[in-house]
């Protein structure tokens, strides 16, 4: 009986671990789907993680709307996808190296102004209690959810329409399989992904929000743990598919709320060993669909060259 | 050789650029930018104190820089540093751990062995996985970099933790007599020789052998290489290895030059600030050097600023964000700028 309430408690952590931690998840990982559609891989999304924090932070401080930091955020993303992309123009300019530069550029800007917004508390961003009919603290806690969540959920179907239906989504997913093709479409390639990369920073940058204004729920300079930089190996694992970056995301999520829900009921081992889980099935889902003639199934034939 | 004008002239122009944009940002947080800079100069180069800050922080930089910019000239993109710094560092560690009692000289040799050969064939797998599975290798080097750090960790909090360390979980320690000793009386220890040496050598094969003419064959047409019957798998492989050991080197050093232990300042970010001293350089072992030197400075004067001026500690990371896109950036006008060209190329 005493391992059988331990089980449903490492559960029901899990599962609300995978809606609270895997929410910026979403958000970041649909933003880098969406940069690598279009034929470009965005390293800096770390970077705009932590602006999109501080900067939705600071903003909800100053105006006592949480939105208004939200979308503050959102902004800072875009500025910083925009700086990216413009740099990357060029084809002798590597997106990579840039992604790591604007990594380190734009957390030491965020710690550099975000300074001043640490000690102070910020209006957070409400949440829905759907567990109030719940007796247990767990089962309440775990079902107290975040709007944003559910903005993340309805985003990764609504991109999955856009990038199949729309013009717009056509034209992203060409410029991503084949520059000469678009090319001899007559379309702006560079434009495309400006476009792309801004709205990806965007939403990394609302995911950012989503750390400072929920969930840990404050400003601090080791506020994030390196999910931007996961959001490139969550959209593989995800096959560069919208709808699998929402269940991966919550795989992600749930996997990283594994190691303490197990602590919390006595198991120590291997804490460590099961934050490396999301990697090595990354890894080893990239090794078994590779094959020795062709990439990845899915991936943007952009990044075989 | 004929491009050397051009990369000097856009390096230093780059340089300069930067200088202004810096300028720029001290002036909106109400610095004077002249005070500021020289307080960057003396903190980084200003005295033999600061010129040993320096060099300690750009040992590291050297090596994990190599583990970028070897297999880039093979075309490969690795950003697994990271990774292979923490393998060799911990792999040093065990050794240590395991040889305690052995004369040290045999120790020292053993970490470094090993642990720079654990760490090549940890960016060796990245390179084999590219070349016969195509999986993508720098998407596959991230991966490893997180497997390696929880691997560090998981042992650091594991099974090799030495209950002494709270606050700061680590390894048992490798012992006051294994350890790489310092300079004379200074706090620059020998291993950043080692930092030096690697990118001498590394120039050396790269520029000068026939190993290192085939890598930049392979690098600049691999189906030219496989035409005129060059070994590209062997010559892939091992320009993975020599990269992931140089890292693994960084990582031993660590190690047995200053914690004596495996902790997490494994994973201090040496390995990513590497990559970008890799892509700064244009994969030149030798211009690896400089821009080391040029990084650890800064990082070094963070110290000074935060004292004289009241900027905070990330005042740094700003410079170095904006050294790096602006030199990142410069890479679009090569072959762009008219009198930078070498006369033959132009009709």
């Amino acid at each position: 009986m005493e391992s059988d309430i331990g089980l449903w408690s490492v559960l029901i952590a899990v599962l609300g671990g995978a809606i609270r931690v895997g929410t910026p998840f979403i958000f970041v990982s649909l933003g880098e789907c969406l940069t690598e559609k279009a034929g470009r891989i965005n390293l800096g999304l770390e970077g705009n993680l932590i602006m999109g924090a501080m900067t939705g932070y600071a903003v909800s401080y100053l105006s006592g709307s949480p939105w208004l930091g939200v979308l503050a955020a959102g902004c800072s993303g875009c500025v910083l996808g925009i700086l990216h992309a413009l740099l990357c123009q060029n084809k002798q300019v590597n997106d990579i190296a840039v992604g790591i530069a604007m990594m380190l550029f734009a957390t030491g800007i965020a710690f550099f102004y975000g300074k001043a917004f640490i000690q102070p508390s910020a209006p957070r961003l409400p949440s829905l209690g759907f567990g109030s009919w719940a007796s247990s603290p767990v089962i309440k806690a775990a079902l107290d959810i975040n709007v944003l969540f559910f903005l993340g959920v309805a985003l990764a179907p609504a991109m999955a329409w856009f990038l199949r239906t729309t013009r717009w989504g056509n034209a992203v997913r060409v410029v991503g399989e084949s520059s000469d093709a678009a090319l001899s479409l007559g379309m702006n390639i560079n434009r495309v992904r400006l476009l792309s990369t801004m709205a990806g920073g965007g939403l990394a940058g609302i995911g950012g929000s989503y750390l400072s204004l929920y969930y840990p729920g404050s400003w601090s300079e080791g506020l994030s743990s390196g999910q931007g930089l996961m959001a490139v190996a969550l959209v593989i694992f995800a096959r560069w598919n919208p709808m699998n970056c929402l269940y991966a995301s919550l795989l992600f999520g749930g996997a990283a709320a594994l190691g303490p829900a197990l602590q919390s009921v006595g198991v120590n081992w291997g804490y460590y060993l099961f934050n490396a889980t999301p990697y090595v099935l990354t890894l080893v889902i990239m090794i078994a669909a590779s094959s020795a003639k062709g990439a990845v199934p899915g991936m943007p034939g952009e990044f075989v060259k | 050789m004929l491009k050397t004008v051009e990369i000097w002239c856009l390096s230093l122009g780059a340089l300069l650029l930067s200088m202004l944009l810096i300028t720029a940002f001290i002036f909106t947080t109400g610095n004077s930018p002249g005070e500021v800079f020289h307080s960057l100069y003396r903190g980084a180069f200003g005295s033999w104190f600061s010129w040993q800050n320096t060099l300690v922080r750009a040992a590291p930089l050297m090596l994990t820089a190599l583990c970028t910019a070897l297999p880039a000239r093979v075309g490969l993109i690795v950003i697994g540093g990271e990774g292979a710094m923490v393998v060799g560092g911990l792999t040093a560690a065990m050794t240590g751990i395991a040889l305690q009692s052995a004369p040290s000289f045999i120790v020292i040799s053993a970490m470094m062995i090993l642990g720079g050969g654990c760490a090549g064939l940890w960016i060796i797998a990245v390179g084999a996985l590219r070349h016969y599975r195509n999986v993508n290798e720098t998407i596959s080097s991230l991966l490893l970099n997180y497997i390696a750090i929880a691997v560090l960790n998981f042992l650091v909090v594991g099974v090799l933790k030495d209950p002494a360390t709270l606050n700061n979980p680590s390894t048992y320690s490798i012992g006051e007599k294994n350890m790489i000793t310092s300079i004379g009386d200074s706090s620059v220890h020998w291993g950043l020789l080692y930092g030096l040496v690697v990118c001498l050598a590394m120039w050396f094969v790269m520029r000068r052998t026939t190993f290192g003419f085939a890598a930049d064959v392979t690098g600049g047409n691999i189906r030219a290489a496989r035409l005129v019957g060059l070994p590209v798998a062997k010559i892939v492989l091992l320009s993975c290895f020599l990269g992931g050991a140089a890292a693994g080197l960084a990582g031993v050093i660590e190690i047995a030059a200053i914690q004596g232990r495996a902790n997490s300042s494994l994973n201090a970010g040496y390995g990513y600030a590497g990559i970008l001293v890799a892509f700064l350089a244009r994969h030149n072992p030798l211009a690896i050097i400089p821009y080391a030197l040029l990084l650890g400075g800064i990082q070094a004067s963070g110290g000074l600023l935060q004292r004289a001026h009241d900027l905070p500690d990330a005042t740094v990371a700003v410079f170095q964000g904006i050294i790096f896109i602006v030199i990142l950036s410069s890479e679009m006008l090569y072959g762009r700028i008219k009198f930078l060209q070498p006369k033959s190329l132009i009709s």
